[in-house]
């Protein structure tokens, strides 16, 4: 239906007519895909907000066995890292080769200190008996229970978080080689895209987590 | 282009026959086709447990089954039949190889996400089936806490694991379906000229992506319940195991509008084409659909009426059931309207058609009842339960895809079946379908509880009458597998448009070529152009 | 056909949108530390809402991202919405009756 002189590129795959259709519908998939993610994460919203709602008092004396400098420093990681991989997007759309394996590298680097940090506060909570469990100790009997739920929705939420971070490293080692190949170009940079995109979400629901897990009553 | 060309034209069955050519193929259609397989091997594993259900309730006493072997029996009969046919039954095998010759694309936006999809599937099935065969597990289908998480010792976390990756496939088809509907549209093919079997299946995606997540997660942390102790519903800390119920049933209810709307979108092509006239009320019933997905989303307390939720939210839930009847009914008002004057012909398929209205007609009344909370009180956990949802979900379900079946079989494979063996299939699944579950609304109605393995013997004769009509549903289902298989390698070739319907995809040879059309399509006029084809000829 | 519909924002916007969200987690924590009674959750969660926003629109490229692509964005607001507000339709009401477990 379209004249031999549309747009081809060894990138455009067969079944589309054009890059901007296959570029179109990646764009729109991943949106697709990320609102899935979203509903995925809201399940887990909606368990912190009932509970914390139920146990507003147990929900601060908790809460203030995390600590707030390593929460913050985690945050300005995570939004740093979402600034280099907006970069590394945008070395891709203007053709810059190098600085796609800058950017990337950059993101991977601070995907990894965030990691990093939360292996160490998990480690912090297994000495302080801070995990779910028969094991779980609190300082205030009161709230020894409510605390317990507090602890299982941190470890959930930050734990399926930490698993989108894993996986969003992966992907960005897979960009990191196709970005060294020269793979992606100002015409086609979809992957880079889609791949920031994924990036982007999971640093909006750290957004979410750090005030709501670590900042609660401190006044 | 329509000629019987001598030798076989190539075509995407022909073009490879290697096994690897199969099981690495992006080609929607060849996808669609393991997807059929993979469908019908956990079709029979779940009926392989009904068996077990129904030969124990032939007697009064539990004689045949341990109660624990029963429950492990209902529960993973439930587990393969839900998540593993009946929600990706239709959208996964007719809707996989029609979503793009109907709108006239090539194949769909993410053929690679698409293979991934039926991997995804079967990985997911065969840790459900290693489940099964490791000693099962009993907690129903629905995973309620704190059962599962605190008491059943059986294995729920790999069946939620297996349900949980199962998850992933269900989302990728409906992402795929709408990316695909919103940006390979062939020329002319506009929103208002969709085939309603396209809506249908936009509708039930939009349920996939946004309700199937929530369900995930819930299963997710009774898995992390049970293997970390996490207790985010766990009663003895304080937490509310009916959190679990509103995630589980904020996605499943509206799977079942997963399970059923493909199959409205089915029927919806089939009067058309047998009644040879445009459906009556196009808009409304393309609209009707998303409707249903929609409210589908807002009545999910209903089946919470006799847990702790609110009595003010089950009211709440209860008034807001009674408006998916408005869609549902609009529906079938205007199939039946379709029908009104139409130049009706009883082929196979539309034998399935009539089964399903009917089928779909007592179940979605009986739902009327149920989301009465009153009365739901009383009948909750009975098998007048088991009855409705099985006539609705099961029942239409399963006419739509055998109806979309037969009425596409010769394009799949471009061969054709034996009419008289399919008719009689039709009309032996119809009648076992009934005779098995209709006495269930009387049992239930006289008290006879759900997941028992035994009861008090006046329930007897009605049980009896159940048993024999899944032997007949049996026997329904084991014909069409035998003259499709028997179609498939020896049947006549079939003509590219058999039954002289409209739509794209009979505009094409029969089987399709490998990127469907030999020239591609243009959109010249709206679905179902019936009349205009009356009126030249 | 549709045209290339690509936007390449320019660096100093990045720049701009990163400082911005340094400075609000900084405030963030800081406000956390004054006494707003049952403010501080709002306070905190305007804040979140507001970093979320900048990270979508300019990082994400919503801004020029097309009409459909915001719409699934708003439906799965929306969807988050249904399933928070009929949940909590349940336990905001459960207790009214004065009825244990009603």
């Amino acid at each position: 239906m379209h004249s031999p002189d549309a747009i081809s590129h060894a990138r455009l795959q067969h079944h589309f007519d054009t890059l901007e259709q296959q570029q179109q519908a990646s764009t729109l998939g991943m949106w697709l895909f990320l609102a899935t993610e979203l509903l995925f994460f809201g399940g887990m919203f909606l368990a912190y907000t009932l509970y914390r709602a139920w146990y507003p008092d147990a929900w601060v004396a908790a809460s203030h066995h995390l600590d707030v400098f390593w929460g913050a420093f985690n945050t300005v990681a995570l939004i740093l890292s979402s600034f280099t991989m907006a970069m590394a997007v945008h070395a891709a759309q203007t053709g810059s080769r190098q600085g796609q394996i800058v950017f990337l590298v950059l993101t991977m680097a601070l995907g990894t200190v965030f990691l990093g940090v939360k292996a160490m506060e998990y480690a912090d909570k297994f000495d302080h008996h801070l995990v779910p469990g028969p094991g779980f100790l609190f300082d205030d009997p009161r709230y020894a229970r409510a605390a317990q739920i507090f602890f299982s929705v941190y470890f959930a939420m930050t734990g399926v978080h930490a698993l989108h971070m894993v996986i969003g490293l992966g992907l960005l080692l897979w960009l990191l080689a196709g970005a060294r190949r020269g793979t992606f170009t100002a015409e086609y940079n979809t992957p880079v895209e889609m791949v920031g995109l994924y990036w982007h979400f999971v640093d909006i629901i750290w957004i979410f987590l750090f005030p709501l897990l670590y900042l609660v009553g401190h006044h | 282009m329509q000629t019987a060309a001598a030798p076989e034209p190539s075509n995407y069955l022909n073009v490879a026959h290697t096994v690897k050519s199969w099981l690495l193929t992006r080609d929607h259609k060849r996808i669609a086709i393991l997807y059929l397989l993979g469908i019908t091997f956990f079709f029979a594993v779940g009926g392989l447990f009904a068996l077990g259900i129904r030969l124990e309730l032939l007697t009064p006493a539990g004689d045949l089954f341990e109660s624990e072997t029963y429950n492990k029996l209902f529960t993973m009969h439930g587990v393969a039949m839900v998540f593993f046919f009946l929600l990706p039954s239709i959208p996964a095998t007719l809707g996989n190889f029609l979503v793009p010759m109907m709108i006239g694309a090539k194949d769909l936006a993410f053929p690679r996400i698409n293979l991934l999809s039926w991997y995804v599937y079967m990985i997911g099935g065969l840790f459900t089936l290693a489940a099964a065969l490791l000693g099962g597990v009993d907690t129903g289908w629905t995973f309620y806490t704190p059962y599962s998480t605190a008491a059943s010792n059986t294995h729920v976390v790999l069946t939620g694991v297996g349900v949980f990756i199962s998850g992933f496939s269900s989302i990728l088809t409906g992402l795929n379906f709408i990316v695909t509907i919103h940006t390979m549209r062939a020329p002319g093919m506009t929103w208002d000229r969709l085939p309603l079997f396209i809506w249908s299946h936009y509708a039930a995606s939009i349920i996939m992506i946004l309700g199937t997540p929530v369900v995930a997660i819930a299963v997710l942390l009774v898995a992390l319940e049970r293997l970390f102790h996490i207790g985010i519903f766990d009663p003895n800390l304080g937490g509310d195991p009916v959190l679990y119920q509103h995630l589980f049933w904020y996605y499943s209810h509206p799977a079942v509008y997963v399970m059923v709307l493909p199959g409205m979108g089915v029927i919806s092509e089939l009067v058309a084409a047998f009644a040879r006239k445009a459906v009556f009320g196009y808009k409304f019933v393309a609209y009707s659909s998303l409707g249903i997905a929609v409210i589908g989303f807002f009545v999910w307390g209903h089946h919470m009426y006799v847990s702790s939720q609110s009595i003010y939210a089950g009211l709440l839930f209860s008034i807001l059931t009674y408006t998916v009847a408005i869609p549902s009914a609009i529906k079938v008002f205007n199939w039946t309207a379709t029908l009104y004057k139409g130049s009706i012909s009883f082929e196979s398929p539309m034998i399935y058609v009539f089964g399903f209205i009917g089928l779909f007609l007592v179940g979605g009344l009986t739902g009327l009842y149920l989301g009465a909370m009153g009365l739901d009180v009383h009948v909750h956990d009975t098998y007048f339960i088991v009855a409705h949802f099985h006539y609705v979900m099961v029942g239409a379900t399963i006419m739509a895809y055998m109806g979309g079946l037969h009425y596409w079989w010769p394009k799949i494979t471009g061969r054709m079946y034996s009419e008289g063996w399919a008719k009689f299939a039709a009309l032996t699944i119809f009648v076992g379908f009934n005779l098995t579950f209709f006495p269930q609304f009387i049992l239930g109605y006289l008290g006879m509880p759900r997941r028992y393995h035994m009861y008090p013997p006046e329930f007897q004769v009605l049980n009896v009458l159940s048993t024999a009509g899944a032997t007949v549903l049996g026997v329904g289902y084991a014909v069409p597998l035998i003259y499709f298989t028997w179609s498939f390698f020896r049947g006549a070739r079939a003509p590219a448009n058999p039954w002289g319907a409209t739509g794209l995809e009979w505009q094409t040879p029969s089987p399709p070529p490998l990127e469907n059309f030999t020239t591609p399509p243009v959109v010249t006029q709206p679905a179902y152009a019936y009349a205009e084809e009356n009126a030249v000829a | 056909m549709v045209e290339h519909t690509q936007h390449v924002a320019p660096v100093r916007l990045y720049v701009v949108v990163f400082l911005a969200l340094l400075v609000l987690t900084f405030l963030t924590v800081g406000v956390t530390y004054v006494d707003m009674g049952e403010y501080n959750l709002f306070v905190a969660l305007g804040i979140a809402i507001f970093k979320a926003s900048l990270v979508i629109l300019y990082f994400m490229h919503a801004r020029w991202s097309p009409r459909l692509v915001q719409i699934v964005m708003l439906t799965s607001l929306l969807f988050i919405g249904i399933l928070a507000s009929f949940s909590f339709a349940d336990y905001l009401t459960r207790g009214l009756l004065g009825v244990p477990g009603r």
